[in-house]
């Protein structure tokens, strides 16, 4: 049984039609890229599979890991299972990365029926992934966000799915506002939490990114629909051509 | 007993030692001639106490139970003294360097001289309803170049039984904190019951001296608070002032501060969370009247359901007080739509060469703020309490003194888990 499971999503925001139509199917373990132009629906399709307020699905089903996934408030959702790692990571003034982490790895705790997690023993465990990602104890102990740079917003985005483990991590446009250093370590965290348990969707406009993180399918979004999948080698074809094609073809 | 509403909240005096007779004398008339403040009177224009003209009151007897101090509080290491209904009841042995003495007819030279020459009759009526009639209080002095280590707290009490009556009170304390002297004030104000307490704090503090004043407002809900505490600072002092209000139906906290040196460093900061319907108004007083001083004022406020702050900060930088550094802000945070703000910052400079700004707003949560969270797994009642406490941090993090900073907020985050957490 497929992981997550998409199934003619329609979803609209402010009244507006995004998602169109949407079948999408990922197996456990899999790493699926989604990429389209600009107002294909990407953010939205991200946003509504984590739970955002005011992305209204008006048709379709998902499911995930057996369970209705639109049935299930945001913080359920992760809880379940699901990571968005944020195109635009928000900042937030007062609450230190560590804290935010904490109350992150306790929610799941209390949702299990498990007591607090050892301070100690979190802080052992953070460290080492956050070392690995570059990310300072001087980060972890600053303002989420507050003060980043574009980069240091990723890799702690990164971090957090590392700490979380969750079993779908959607990753949106996580390449946007990337030097190609950054990228590379991002990249590789990613790549490092690749496992047979983990399946990924990976959302973006370029193909760089792809360079990086070697998708097992592609599926090109366009005008809220799928409009093609493919194998890696749809990426070139699409660095070749542009997205002109699939615009029209749904026009 | 019954209410004389000619002069509503008088009851009958106290006794009176000699010197305190033309004090007295002097507040009682003022009194009868402000009465209580009307919406009019433009110092208390947001802070309506028609309510509390035909308030059936009588003095405070001291009851039994008294509420447990906030965890937090109660572990600060400290010296306590225990203040009931304005009465000190008792108090453990007093720091070296520290003496106390009464407001009474066996009171000291140095509190004779000082009482009521700090927090002025003029203009305030409940100053002057004070200054008329407490019954008891303390004074505290701190020697000359005396570093104190452990802090006092002043623990006022009040307990009210359950009856139509409010019970009144006018706590009086006067601390001195002589030249190069240093000390941690911390009060705390609870109780149970319909009260009225009425509080003057006179705040004197001394060249190159240093204070710390922490105030905690957690009286009951049925309780009126009204708090003047008037401060004097000289030349190289510091001042650091910090309230936190979650108590009482209606509070008023008022600071008024002279700066009566250079390079004084002056802090008037504060927390105020309002529920229910409770009004919580902050006002504050700033007088620069010599060059160089830095003087700094945030306050933050939560305000849920019917809850209702009111805010009204005044700095005056006089014509000598040339290179004033004054910073004021007040931010409240709106978690219903039927909460309230009134803000009222003031600038009144007549020097030409200060650096001053101040301002107010007003907010809601973010929408993004708390998506970030609930994506992370943390339910939509705990991310709310996560980022209101956040927000009221930023005031909480001027405490200077680490312990007590550490106890306040304790404090809040335990108000947070109890009514944010509770609202939808």
């Amino acid at each position: 049984m497929a992981l997550i499971e998409i199934k003619n999503l329609h979803a609209e925001v402010g009244g507006k039609p995004i998602l169109k139509g949407i079948d999408l199917s990922i197996e456990s373990g899999e790493v699926h890229a989604i990429m389209g132009p600009n107002g294909s629906g990407k953010s939205t399709l991200s946003y509504v599979l984590a739970g955002r307020e005011g992305y209204e699905v008006t048709e379709g089903s998902v499911t995930f890991d057996g369970a209705d996934l639109l049935e299930m408030d945001a913080d359920e959702r992760a809880v379940a299972g699901i990571f968005l790692a944020f195109q635009y990571p928000v900042e937030l003034p007062g609450v230190t990365g560590m804290t935010f982490l904490k109350e992150a790895v306790n929610a799941r705790r209390k949702a299990a029926g498990e007591g607090e997690i050892d301070a100690m023993q979190f802080l052992k465990m953070v460290r080492a992934k956050a070392k690995a990602l570059g990310v300072t104890d001087e980060m972890l102990k600053r303002a989420v966000n507050v003060g980043f740079s574009g980069g240091e917003k990723k890799r702690n985005e990164i971090l957090q799915m590392s700490v979380l483990e969750p079993k779908l991590c959607v990753l949106d446009e996580t390449d946007s506002g990337l030097d190609i250093d950054a990228l590379k370590v991002v990249s590789e965290g990613v790549n490092a939490l690749r496992s047979q348990g983990r399946s990924m969707l990976v959302i973006t406009h370029y193909q760089r990114l792809l360079e990086h993180i070697r998708p097992d399918r592609i599926h090109v979004l366009a005008q809220g629909k799928i409009q093609k999948t493919g194998g890696p080698e749809l990426a070139h074809e699409l660095e070749a051509s542009g997205y002109a094609d699939f615009a029209e073809a749904a026009a | 007993m019954t209410n004389d509403h000619s002069n509503p909240l008088m009851q009958v005096s106290p006794a009176t030692p000699g010197w305190l007779k033309p004090l007295r004398t002097a507040a009682a008339a003022r009194y009868g001639q402000l009465g209580l403040p009307k919406l009019r009177t433009e110092a208390w224009k947001f802070t309506n106490l028609k309510v509390l003209e035909t308030l059936a009151v009588k003095p405070a007897s001291s009851g039994e139970a008294h509420p447990d101090l906030p965890a937090a509080l109660a572990e600060l290491d400290a010296c306590r003294i225990l203040i009931v209904d304005g009465k000190v009841v008792d108090h453990g042995t007093l720091p070296d360097g520290v003496e106390a003495a009464g407001l009474d007819a066996d009171a000291p030279d140095w509190v004779r001289e000082t009482v009521g020459t700090i927090a002025s009759i003029e203009n305030h009526p409940f100053t002057a309803l004070n200054t008329a009639q407490f019954d008891g209080g303390i004074a505290l002095r701190v020697a000359r170049g005396k570093s104190v280590e452990t802090p006092i707290h002043l623990v006022h009490l009040s307990t009210a039984g359950a009856t139509d009556e409010a019970e009144i009170s006018h706590p009086r304390v006067l601390v001195i904190v002589e030249d190069g002297a240093i000390l941690d004030l911390v009060e705390s104000h609870q109780g149970t019951g319909a009260y009225i307490r009425n509080t003057v704090t006179e705040v004197s503090v001394g060249a190159d001296a240093k204070l710390g004043h922490y105030k905690l407002q957690a009286d009951s809900r049925e309780a009126f608070h009204v708090a003047m505490t008037a401060v004097t600072t000289k030349g190289k002092s510091s001042y650091d002032n910090f309230a936190l209000s979650t108590g009482s139906r209606l509070a008023r906290n008022e600071v008024r501060g002279h700066l009566g040196g250079q390079h004084i460093d002056y802090h008037v900061n504060g927390a105020y969370m309002a529920t229910g319907d409770q009004h919580l108004d902050t006002s504050t007083f700033i007088d620069h009247a010599e060059p160089n001083c830095t003087s700094h004022e945030l306050y933050k406020g939560v305000l849920l359901e019917n809850g209702h702050g009111v805010f009204q900060g005044k700095i005056l930088v006089r014509p000598d007080a040339q290179k004033t550094d004054g910073y004021q802000m007040n931010r409240a945070l709106l978690l219903s739509p039927t909460a309230e703000i009134n803000s009222k910052p003031e600038l009144e400079i007549y020097a030409d060469d200060v650096k001053c700004s101040h301002g107010a707003t007003v907010g809601e949560l973010e929408d993004d703020q708390l998506f970030y969270l609930l994506a992370r797994g943390v339910p939509r009642d705990r991310a709310r309490a996560i980022l209101v406490a956040a927000y009221v941090d930023e005031a909480i993090d001027t405490i200077d003194r680490e312990p007590v900073r550490e106890a306040f907020r304790a404090v809040a985050s335990e108000w947070m888990t109890h009514h944010v957490a509770a609202v939808g």
